[in-house]
């Protein structure tokens, strides 16, 4: 079958339409909406709400986690909908195109969730428990700590430097964590301190 | 259900989760596509619009993933050729595009880099509607929201040239066609467009219609005090105003913010097809019901050769076009 229905085609179909036979024979007597008015069901209708920070930089807007289903209630929770917290005095509502998209940061098949360590030498990385991660960074920043450590410059100054090893702390967290990292960090000596998002 | 949704005043709030009874219904709609004699609502909602100010965009693009997010669409990943544009054009997946473009102002010699969020204008006078020969694809609501109804779409495109901004994108997939919403299923439970909230520079506002003057008003002010004397709205007549409105700092020349018509009106082809696009339309109709390939017939009638559409502008010029005499 081969209507080539151009819109000189409809001119006409129109045409002969009207000299050769009415609508109402062709069967339709009265044109008619198939399907009313209806805009899209609202999405977010009983949904669970959750506050939360954006992760990505030290702006750290306030933006709402909306799921079906209630973690705190034992169920699971499947994410369908972010954006942002005009409750929140850092952003009212508004995101950045980062922070706007962030559903899909949190769906990303490509996502890290897990901690996993490539061993030196190696081609792949391995998933590794937490216990083991964090057993691991002790071991090397002791190791890296004891060699290296500055205690004094060459004049004898105590300057109680680290500068071998670097440490990135993630933006978007509360002033409380900001200051509790900042502490640890820099009270170990490193020097090399930093975010992925420094403002 | 539970109590009516108010109808919405502004684009900065969080949307209710407790089921909420819609404020947009199907008798609040005063146009529908290839339909003559639309009863008339029993009440009028206020007027909506968006306002977009460009002297205050900052060409970031929050507002086209609030946009993939609200409306889950997935544009596809395209290649970079060198140009902010991404996607390269708006598609049946992105209902908004941000057109960036360099241009020299002749009387300062300065180099402003213009930046203009195209999609759907929301026209009191909606071209696409006009054009549409499917009863009920595309509906106008009171507030002046334009919307497609896509179960009644047939994928022909004649809305894409009936629309003086050339707006709708017909899917490959489905053979629909999609725009800008206005995100009426927010508006509908008295929220505001979800790129109107995300806008971190608020050069995206929304409100309604009279607000939204007043503040261009506002604005405009603002801009000539700093030297912008031609800054203005643009809210184009010649489609009875709209419902998304611009505040531009050269509003004496809408064309140079790619490409915005200067005086957009509805082709007078579409005016003169009025009164047969409905006939043809349903004559098409008619031929997919008794059994056409659907797909095969919607596919290819996107394709209208370029002669075919200067004779149809010649046959409407000289008043023939119902006669049939091609
Ligand atoms: S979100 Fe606002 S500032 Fe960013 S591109 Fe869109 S209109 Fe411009
Ligand atoms: S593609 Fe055709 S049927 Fe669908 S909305 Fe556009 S004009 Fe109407
Ligand atoms: S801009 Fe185009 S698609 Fe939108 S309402 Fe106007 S005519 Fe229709
Ligand atoms: S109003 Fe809604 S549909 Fe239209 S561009 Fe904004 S977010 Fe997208």
């Amino acid at each position: 079958m081969n209507i080539d229905l151009s819109r000189r085609g409809f001119f006409k179909l129109a045409g002969a339409g009207v000299a050769a036979t009415s609508l109402g024979a062709m069967g339709f007597g009265e044109a008619e909406a198939a399907e009313r008015a209806h805009v899209r069901a609202f999405k977010l209708a009983t949904t669970t709400e959750t506050r939360n920070t954006c992760p990505y930089c030290s702006v750290a807007c306030g933006i709402i986690m909306y799921s079906k289903g209630d973690v705190k209630a034992g169920e699971t929770a499947e994410l369908i909908h972010i954006e942002g917290d005009a409750d929140h005095p850092t952003n009212r509502g508004t995101l950045c195109p980062k922070g706007a998209a962030l559903k899909d940061f949190v769906h990303a098949p490509t996502r890290l969730t897990k901690p996993r360590h490539r061993a030196a030498g190696a081609s792949e990385f391995q998933d590794i428990t937490w216990d083991e991660a964090l057993d691991k960074i002790a071991r090397a920043m002791k190791d890296d700590r004891d060699a290296n450590f500055i205690q004094t410059n060459e004049a004898g100054v105590p300057v109680n430097r680290w500068t071998t090893t670097g440490f990135l702390a993630a933006s978007a967290t509360t002033n409380e964590t900001a200051w509790l990292t900042y502490k640890t960090v820099r009270s170990m000596g490193i020097v090399g301190f930093d975010n992925q998002a420094r403002v | 259900m539970s109590e009516t949704a108010p109808q919405p005043k502004t684009a900065a709030a969080n949307p209710p989760v407790q089921p909420i009874g819609s404020n947009l219904l199907p008798s609040d709609v005063v146009r529908i596509s290839a339909t003559k004699d639309v009863p008339q609502p029993d009440r009028q909602l206020t007027k909506v619009a968006k306002l977009i100010d460009v002297s205050k965009c900052i060409g970031c693009k929050a507002c086209q993933s609030a946009c993939i997010e609200w409306n889950d669409t997935r544009p596809e990943v395209e290649e970079n050729v060198g140009v902010y544009e991404n996607p390269h054009d708006l598609t049946p997946n992105m209902f908004t595009l941000m057109r960036f473009t360099e241009w020299v102002n002749p009387e300062t010699d300065n180099l402003e880099w213009l930046i203009r969020k195209d999609g759907c204008m929301h026209c009191e006078d909606p071209g696409c509607l006009k054009a549409c020969p499917a009863p009920g694809a595309i509906v106008q609501y009171s507030n002046g929201i334009v919307d497609f109804i896509h179960e009644n779409c047939i994928g022909c495109g004649y809305c894409v040239t009936g629309c003086p901004f050339d707006i709708p994108r017909i899917s490959k997939v489905d053979h629909k066609s999609y725009k800008c919403t206005l995100c009426s299923d927010r508006v509908a439970v008295g929220q505001g467009p979800a790129c109107a909230k995300a806008c971190p520079t608020q050069a995206i506002v929304f409100g309604t219609k009279e607000d939204m003057i007043a503040h261009a008003e506002e604005r405009i002010e603002d801009l000539k005090s700093r030297g912008y004397a031609n800054a203005g709205i643009y809210d184009p007549a010649g489609v009875g105003g709209t419902h998304v409105i611009y505040v531009l700092h050269h509003a004496d020349k809408p064309s140079i913010y790619d490409g915005l018509p200067d005086e957009p009106r509805i082709s007078p082809v579409v005016e003169g097809w009025k009164g047969v696009t409905k006939t043809a339309g349903l004559a098409v109709m008619g031929v997919a019901a008794v059994g056409a390939a659907i797909h095969g017939i919607f596919a290819r009638a996107n394709k209208v050769a370029e002669h075919e559409e200067h004779e149809a502008e010649k046959l409407v010029q000289s008043g023939d076009g119902n006669g049939g005499t091609v």
